[in-house]
């Protein structure tokens, strides 16, 4: 497609993004793998991201996409066209770096006007373009900066302008937040979703934050050792995680091992320590299997003894330490026959604060349950 | 709270903390200005003090042709060579600067070879390289390409080939260490925006490495002025530089008009240096790539 007519029009809402198809992309490092068969359905205009702890594979993951690097396996696809063999600077991919990676010698103007010079626009719509693209991350009038003049806030956005000026249809962004500090990170987070919402184009967010994961994405697929352990909606991950690794990756998750003893209609009964609890399972489990249970600190509760509204699960329990965090309180909580429960209750003035020793009962939904 | 704990400090204590770095460097910088400073002193007097006050030897410099000639012979000299230094050492260092490390080290090595062997020895390479009976006619000779041995030996041209050889790792190094530098994001980031590898080159590497050559070129260039064994070896009798000159000049027991010849060779070294250093950059990269 030809770059000035697609820029020509100025409407950025009315660009789709584009579709990504991951399959079976493998990518060996002096036979190290990396990467080792991640099959991936990124749809047109979603803001997916790849979560994982370092060495996960989800860096190489995007740059595979961004071409930087061959896949030894697998073919990537983009809207239908296979672009492995492909050079970067022909893919029309906007990239966002962890590090900025503005030129340090070129003003802020010419940084975003680097890919508009590269596709042979003209000097005035570029400098058009630059001043919009500078409006959109709010930095109007920085066009003569250099960016070692600017915070490490100002040069992302620099870099965010950079990436969206020429209007690729698929932006990457590797942990472009990762250096900011945390109140600045929450902000730019919200403006990196309302960009996704106006411009509409594809996003593939890169990062090792599951809170950062869960609060912009619309999918997040969860990276563990080279492959993909789970994607889904933030809501999927943190309510039904697959296994283990995803479980406690993402927020925290008590994690209490058990047997199966019955079960029926997408319910388990498991033996945990002597404590007979009931979580929800996808499939059948037959009696005497062993089983990981997994459930969220949050959505436990202290009991009260004398309701009991069914669908819960209940254990007796001593309370054996408390630590006050500010928004909540978080009690470890010893049971009979060994296991232990962490949960976190909110802070407030009118909840009174259980102390170490205090008998309790907790009480939990079987929906809040899950096998893993 | 800073400034109330360093207040807190006995005053005796921090001026010997102080003084203690001058004291290391004492030594070296009595036997400095023993044997460097009161020379250079005594030879910047003779050049207007001899043998009474005035700067007549000056005023004759400037309007002697043979200085002019000189003068002119070894900047066009220097010129040649850091250019030549610059086209072949370049590509050099960039290559030290993709290379992996095993092969860059390997690399390395043989830039840094020459280094190990004296100018004088090299300079006698050239000799037998370049002369009329040398290897360079006799292959050719040989080869049939020409009937009568070229004149090589005694020109222009072979004072810049061997002057280029020696001068290269000056020109190679601080231009590989700002290479080496070079945040390979930015290379990622420019093909990513659309960028084929040549202009990736031309408007990403290229300006960034600058002050590389920047440093390179003062470097060769200052080190080519005052070039004597090599010139004199294999140049002819009409390639006379300064510092032949000068020693020229010492052999007619001339002094004051030596004397002269060397502060002026002096001054447009400094002239460089001083200039050179304020390009932004340049001064880092001396730094780091005499390390």
């Amino acid at each position: 497609m030809d770059g000035t007519a697609l820029l020509a029009t100025g409407q950025t809402a009315a660009f789709q993004g584009a579709s990504v198809v991951l399959s079976g992309i493998e990518k060996r490092f002096d036979n190290v793998g990396a990467v080792r068969g991640v099959s991936l359905d990124i749809r047109s205009g979603e803001f997916l991201t790849l979560l994982g702890p370092s060495g996960s594979g989800k860096t190489t993951t995007l740059m595979l996409i961004a071409g930087f690097e061959a896949p030894t396996a697998g073919d990537i696809a983009i809207d239908g066209r296979s672009v492995v063999a492909l050079p970067p600077h022909k893919r029309n991919i906007g990239m966002v770096f962890q590090n900025y990676a503005l030129f340090p010698h070129l003003t802020v103007a010419d940084n975003i006007g680097f890919p508009l010079k590269q596709r042979g626009i003209d000097r005035a719509t570029r400098a058009r373009l630059v001043a919009e693209s500078l409006e959109l991350v709010r930095l109007p009038g920085y066009q003569a900066r250099y960016p070692r003049q600017l915070s490490g806030g100002q040069q992302q956005r620099v870099a965010l302008a950079r990436s969206i000026v020429f209007h690729p249809r698929l932006l990457l962004m590797d942990e472009p937040l990762g250096a900011l500090d945390k109140q600045l990170r929450e902000s730019l987070q919200l403006e990196m979703r309302r960009l996704h919402a106006d411009l509409g184009i594809t996003f593939v967010y890169v990062t090792h934050d599951q809170e950062e994961a869960l609060t912009m994405s619309d999918r997040v697929a969860v990276m563990h050792e080279g492959l993909i352990a789970q994607v889904g909606t933030p809501e999927d991950l943190y309510d039904r995680p697959c296994d283990r690794f995803v479980a406690s990756f993402i927020g925290e998750s008590n994690f209490l091992p058990g047997v199966v003893r019955g079960g029926e209609n997408g319910m388990v009964v498991a033996d945990c320590g002597g404590s007979m609890l009931r979580a929800t399972a996808q499939t059948r489990m037959p009696p005497g299997e062993a089983v990981t249970l997994a459930m969220r600190p949050e959505r436990i509760r202290f009991a009260e003894p004398q309701r009991d509204l069914g669908g819960q699960n209940r254990v007796m329990a001593t309370i054996v330490e408390t630590v006050f965090a500010g928004e909540r309180c978080r009690y470890l909580c010893q049971c009979e026959g060994g296991i232990s429960i962490v949960l976190k209750e909110p802070s407030s003035a009118t909840i009174r604060r259980r102390v170490a020793g205090e008998r309790v009962e907790l009480a939990w939904s079987v929906a809040d349950t899950v096998i893993v | 709270m800073g400034t109330v704990a360093i207040a807190s400090v006995p005053v005796r204590r921090v001026t010997s903390q102080r003084f203690a770095p001058f004291l290391l460097v004492a030594p070296l910088a009595c036997y400095m200005v023993a044997f460097y400073l009161l020379p250079l002193a005594s030879m910047l007097l003779r050049s207007v003090a001899d043998p009474s006050w005035t700067l007549e030897n000056y005023r004759r410099l400037a309007g002697d042709a043979v200085f002019l000639e000189v003068f002119w012979t070894t900047l066009r000299t220097a010129l040649v060579v850091t250019l030549g230094a610059l086209a072949l050492g370049y590509p050099v260092a960039l290559a030290l600067s993709r290379l992996r490390r095993g092969a860059a080290t390997f690399v390395l090595i043989i830039v840094l070879l020459p280094f190990w062997t004296s100018v004088l020895v090299r300079s006698y390479a050239w000799m037998v390289l370049l002369g009329r009976r040398g290897l360079v006619n006799e292959t050719l000779i040989a080869s049939g390409l020409i009937d009568a041995p070229l004149k090589l030996l005694n020109t222009p041209f072979a004072v810049h080939i061997a002057m280029i050889h020696i001068l290269l790792p000056y020109m190679i190094l601080p231009i590989a260490s700002v290479l080496r530098q070079i945040d390979g994001a930015l290379l990622r980031a420019a093909a990513g925006l659309g960028a084929p590898p040549w202009r990736v080159f031309l408007q990403v590497v290229l300006p960034l490495s600058i002050p590389g050559v920047a440093a390179g070129a003062l470097l060769v260039f200052v080190l080519s002025l005052g070039f004597y064994i090599t010139p004199a070896l294999v140049g002819g009798p009409r390639d006379l530089m300064l510092s032949m000159l000068i020693a020229q000049q010492v052999d007619l027991l001339n002094w004051p008009y030596a004397a002269c010849l060397s502060v002026a060779l002096l001054a447009t070294t400094l002239l460089l240096i001083l200039v050179f250093q304020r390009l932004p950059g340049v001064r880092d990269v001396l730094r780091t790539a005499t390390q």
